[in-house]
C-alpha cells in the first residue's frame, strides 16, 4: 500500500511517500522532501507568513516527491495529512491541499495526529517495540507510554514547550534561526562551561519552562548580552579565549546556553526516568525536533544505561517534522479501516495524543 | 544490552555482613534491606545515587535538597504520630563513595508487609481471571474490599503528604516520601495528589475509578481536604491538560 503524507503544522512543510509492501515486507520510504520557513535572527515565525510559505511550496513538493518516488498518482492508496496539533493557519493551508488532492484523484483522506506520527515513525526507524517516548519539539513536550490502545501522556509541560523555550532564548541572544535555533544553541553551548543557577521546575511528572526562560532572559539582559551588537562583542570575547580561564569570570552567552541546556535536559531526563520506573520499560525513544540534540541524547543514554536499558533516537530527517511520519501513522490507521470523511477533515490546533484510538497495536 | 549492575554501596554499607539486598530500583532511589547496629535488627536503606547524566553541581544540589526534605518529613510525621518508619541515620553529603561523592542515603526502620501497589496488581490479575465466574454481589464485594483499601490509603496520607509507595499490614504505613513536600499549601498537596492519581491511572487503567475511594478517605480524615480537593480540580485542568477541543 502506498500513502502520501503531508505535514505542515509549524514552519516546515514536508511531503513523504511511504510504501507498505503487500507481502508484509519492511515498509519503504520512497520520498521524503521538506522545505523550511526561516525567520531572521531575533524574530520568530508568524502563522500568516508560514501559511503563505506552505501554500507557495506544497504543490512543488508533492510533484518533487512523486518524481523521486517514481510512482504515479494511480499507485497512491490514500492521502494522509496532519489534522493537529499545531499552528492554525499553516495546518489549514496543508489541509486544503490534501482535500483538493483527495477530490481530484478520488483517494481517501486520513487525518493524522502529529504526535502519533512522530511516535510511529520513531518506532519504525529504530525498531524499538514498546518504548517510553519523550516527544520534545518547539510546540510539544510530553512523556508518553503505550497502554491499552492509547498513547498515554505521563508527564508534560505545564506551559511552553522546551523547544519554544530554547527558540525564544535564541531570539534574546540574537542567535540565527538557520538551520534551526536549537542547533545553534547547542553549538554555542559547547564553548560554555560555567553553570549559572537557574530554576529547576519539576512538578510531579510535569515540568514547566516559562519561569526558566524568564530567569535566563533576565540574566542575559542584566549581563548585557541581549541584542545584536552585544552578540558580536560576546562572540569576540568567546573566540579570543579571554573568558576561558577564570571560572569566576562574567558568564558569556555560551555559558548561558550551556546552563540552560543542562538544566532543561536534566528535567526532561528526570521525568522520563520516572515514567520508565513506573511502566517497567527499559527502552526510551526520543522524537521531535529537540530530539536531534546530541547533548540530550547523551544524557538520556547515560540514564538508560544506568537502568540497564537503551535509548533510541533518529536523525534530523525523521525527528524534525516531516511528511513521511504522517504517511506512516496514516497507513497504520488506514490498514485498520480508518478514514476521515471530507466533512470531518477540519484541522484543529489542539489534538491530544491520548485522543487517538491506536487500533493497530496490541 | 548490558546486564544491569547497581552502583556500589556507600561506605559503611560496603562492609555490612551479610551484604544489603536490593529490593527495588525506583526512578530516583534504590531500596535495600540491611541491618542496623545488630544483625537481628532489620532496616531499610534508601540510597539516592548520584545521577551521572546531570551536571555535578546541579546533581549535588538536587540530591541533597531532596534527601533532607524526605528526612524532615519523616521526623515531622513521627512527631505527629502518623504511621511512618522511624528515621535511623542519614548522610546527605554522600562522602562514603569511592570517588568521594556517591549520592546520599537514608536508613529507616524496617516494616514488614506487601506494598499496596502489588496488592492492587494481584487483585487486578485475580479479577481478570475470575470475574466471569463471579455473580454481581460477589463482584461488588470484591470491589468494596479494594475501595476500602484505597480509602484507608487516602486517610493515611491525609495529614499533608501523599504517599508514593506504601506498605500494608492491616494498617497502612507510608514508606516512601521521596516526592513529598513539607508544605502545608493547598497547591503542593493538590499537586502531590495529582501525581498519585496519574500514577494509579496509568499503571492500573482498570482501577482508575478507585482513586475516588482514596479521595473519600482523604476527605474524611483531613479537615482541610475541601480546599485541597478544589485545588486538585484546578491542577487537573492546568496548562495543556484541559480539553484540547476547539
Amino acid at each position: 500500500m502506498l500513502a502520501i503524507g503531508m505535514e505542515g503544522s509549524a514552519n516546515k512543510v514536508g511531503i513523504g511517500i511511504m510504501l507498505h509492501p503487500k507481502d508484509g515486507g519492511a515498509p519503504k520510504v520512497l520520498a521524503n522532501v521538506r522545505h523550511t520557513y526561516i525567520s531572521p535572527p531575533g524574530e520568530g515565525f508568524l502563522p500568516k507568513d508560514v501559511a503563505r510559505h506552505h501554500r507557495a511550496w506544497v504543490v512543488k513538493l508533492v510533484k518533487q516527491a512523486l518524481r523521486e518516488a517514481k510512482v504515479s498518482v494511480a499507485d497512491v492508496d490514500c492521502i494522509c495529512f496532519t489534522k493537529g496539533p499545531g499552528m492554525g493557519a499553516p495546518l489549514q493551508s496543508i489541509a486544503i491541499a490534501a482535500r483538493m488532492m483527495s477530490l481530484l484523484w478520488k483517494k481517501p483522506l486520513i487525518g493524522v495526529n502529529h504526535c502519533v506520527g512522530h511516535i510511529e515513525m520513531g518506532r519504525l526507524i529504530t525498531g524499538a517495540d514498546n518504548p517510553v517516548v519523550l516527544y520534545v519539539s518547539g510546540g510539544n513536550t510530553q512523556v508518553i507510554a503505550y497502554s491499552a490502545k492509547r498513547y498515554r501522556i505521563f508527564g508534560e509541560t505545564l506551559d511552553i514547550a522546551v523547544g519554544n523555550c530554547l527558540d525564544r532564548f535564541a531570539r534574546t541572544l540574537h542567535i540565527p534561526n538557520d538551520p534551526f535555533p536549537g542547533y545553534n544553541i547547542e553549538q554555542l553551548a559547547k564553548k560554555g562551561f560555567r553553570l549559572v543557577d537557574l530554576p529547576y521546575v519539576v512538578k510531579g511528572m510535569d515540568c514547566s519552562f516559562s519561569g526558566i526562560l524568564a530567569a535566563v532572559d533576565g540574566l542575559a539582559v542584566s549581563l548585557g548580552l541581549s541584542g545584536e551588537e552585544q552578540a558580536k562583542a560576546d562572540d569576540e570575547r568567546i573566540n579570543s579565549g579571554e573568558a576561558d580561564r577564570d571560572p569566576d569570570a562574567r558568564p558569556t552567552r555560551a555559558d548561558l546556553c550551556f546552563s540552560l541546556q543542562e538544566t532543561v535536559y536534566a528535567m526532561l531526563v528526570e521525568i522520563t526516568e520516572r515514567a520508565m520506573a513506573h511502566v517497567g520499560s527499559k527502552q526510551v525513544l526520543i522524537v521531535g525536533g529537540v530530539g536531534s540534540n546530541e547533548r540530550l541524547q547523551e544524557m538520556m543514554g547515560t540514564m538508560a544505561r544506568d537502568r540497564g536499558g537503551s535509548v533510541f533516537a533518529t536523525d534530523e530527517r525523521y525527528c524534525i517534522d516531516n511528511g513521511i511520519m504522517i504517511a506512516q501513522a496514516g497507513l497504520e490507521a488506514f490498514k485498520t479501516g480508518f478514514q476521515t470523511p471530507l466533512s470531518e477533515s477540519a484541522c484543529t490546533q489542539r489534538f491530544r495524543t491520548d485522543e487517538v484510538f491506536v487500533d493497530w497495536r496490541d | 544490552m548490558a546486564d544491569y549492575k547497581p552502583p556500589p554501596l556507600p561506605s559503611p554499607f560496603s562492609f555490612t555482613q551479610p551484604a544489603p539486598t536490593l529490593l527495588t530500583q525506583g526512578a530516583e532511589a534504590h531500596l535495600y534491606k540491611t541491618v542496623s547496629l545488630d544483625p537481628s535488627i532489620p532496616a531499610a536503606l534508601k540510597i539516592r545515587p548520584s545521577k551521572p547524566y546531570r551536571h555535578p553541581i546541579l546533581d549535588r544540589k538536587l540530591t541533597r535538597q531532596r534527601i533532607v526534605q524526605e528526612a524532615r518529613c519523616l521526623v515531622k510525621l513521627i512527631r505527629e504520630g502518623v504511621k511512618v518508619p522511624a528515621l535511623l541515620a542519614l548522610d546527605w553529603e554522600g562522602q562514603g563513595g569511592d570517588s568521594g561523592w556517591g549520592g546520599a542515603w537514608l536508613l529507616m526502620e524496617w516494616i514488614e508487609g506487601p506494598v499496596v501497589r502489588v496488592v492492587l496488581e494481584q487483585w487486578e490479575a485475580w479479577m481478570k481471571q475470575n470475574s466471569s465466574s463471579l455473580d454481581e454481589a460477589q463482584r461488588a464485594r470484591e470491589e468494596d474490599r479494594v475501595r476500602d483499601l484505597l480509602n484507608r490509603m487516602g486517610a493515611a496520607g491525609a495529614e499533608m503528604w501523599t504517599p508514593m509507595g506504601l506498605l500494608w499490614r492491616g494498617e497502612i504505613v507510608i514508606i516512601d516520601l521521596g516526592l513529598a513536600s513539607q508544605s502545608t499549601q493547598d497547591e503542593d498537596r493538590a499537586v502531590d495528589l495529582y501525581v498519585l492519581e496519574r500514577a494509579i491511572g496509568s499503571t492500573h487503567p482498570r482501577s482508575e475509578a478507585l482513586f475516588d475511594a482514596l479521595l473519600q478517605g482523604y476527605r474524611e480524615s483531613y479537615k482541610g481536604a475541601t480546599s485541597t480537593l478544589k485545588r486538585l480540580e484546578d491542577v487537573r485542568m492546568r496548562g495543556r491538560k484541559r480539553s484540547m477541543l476547539g
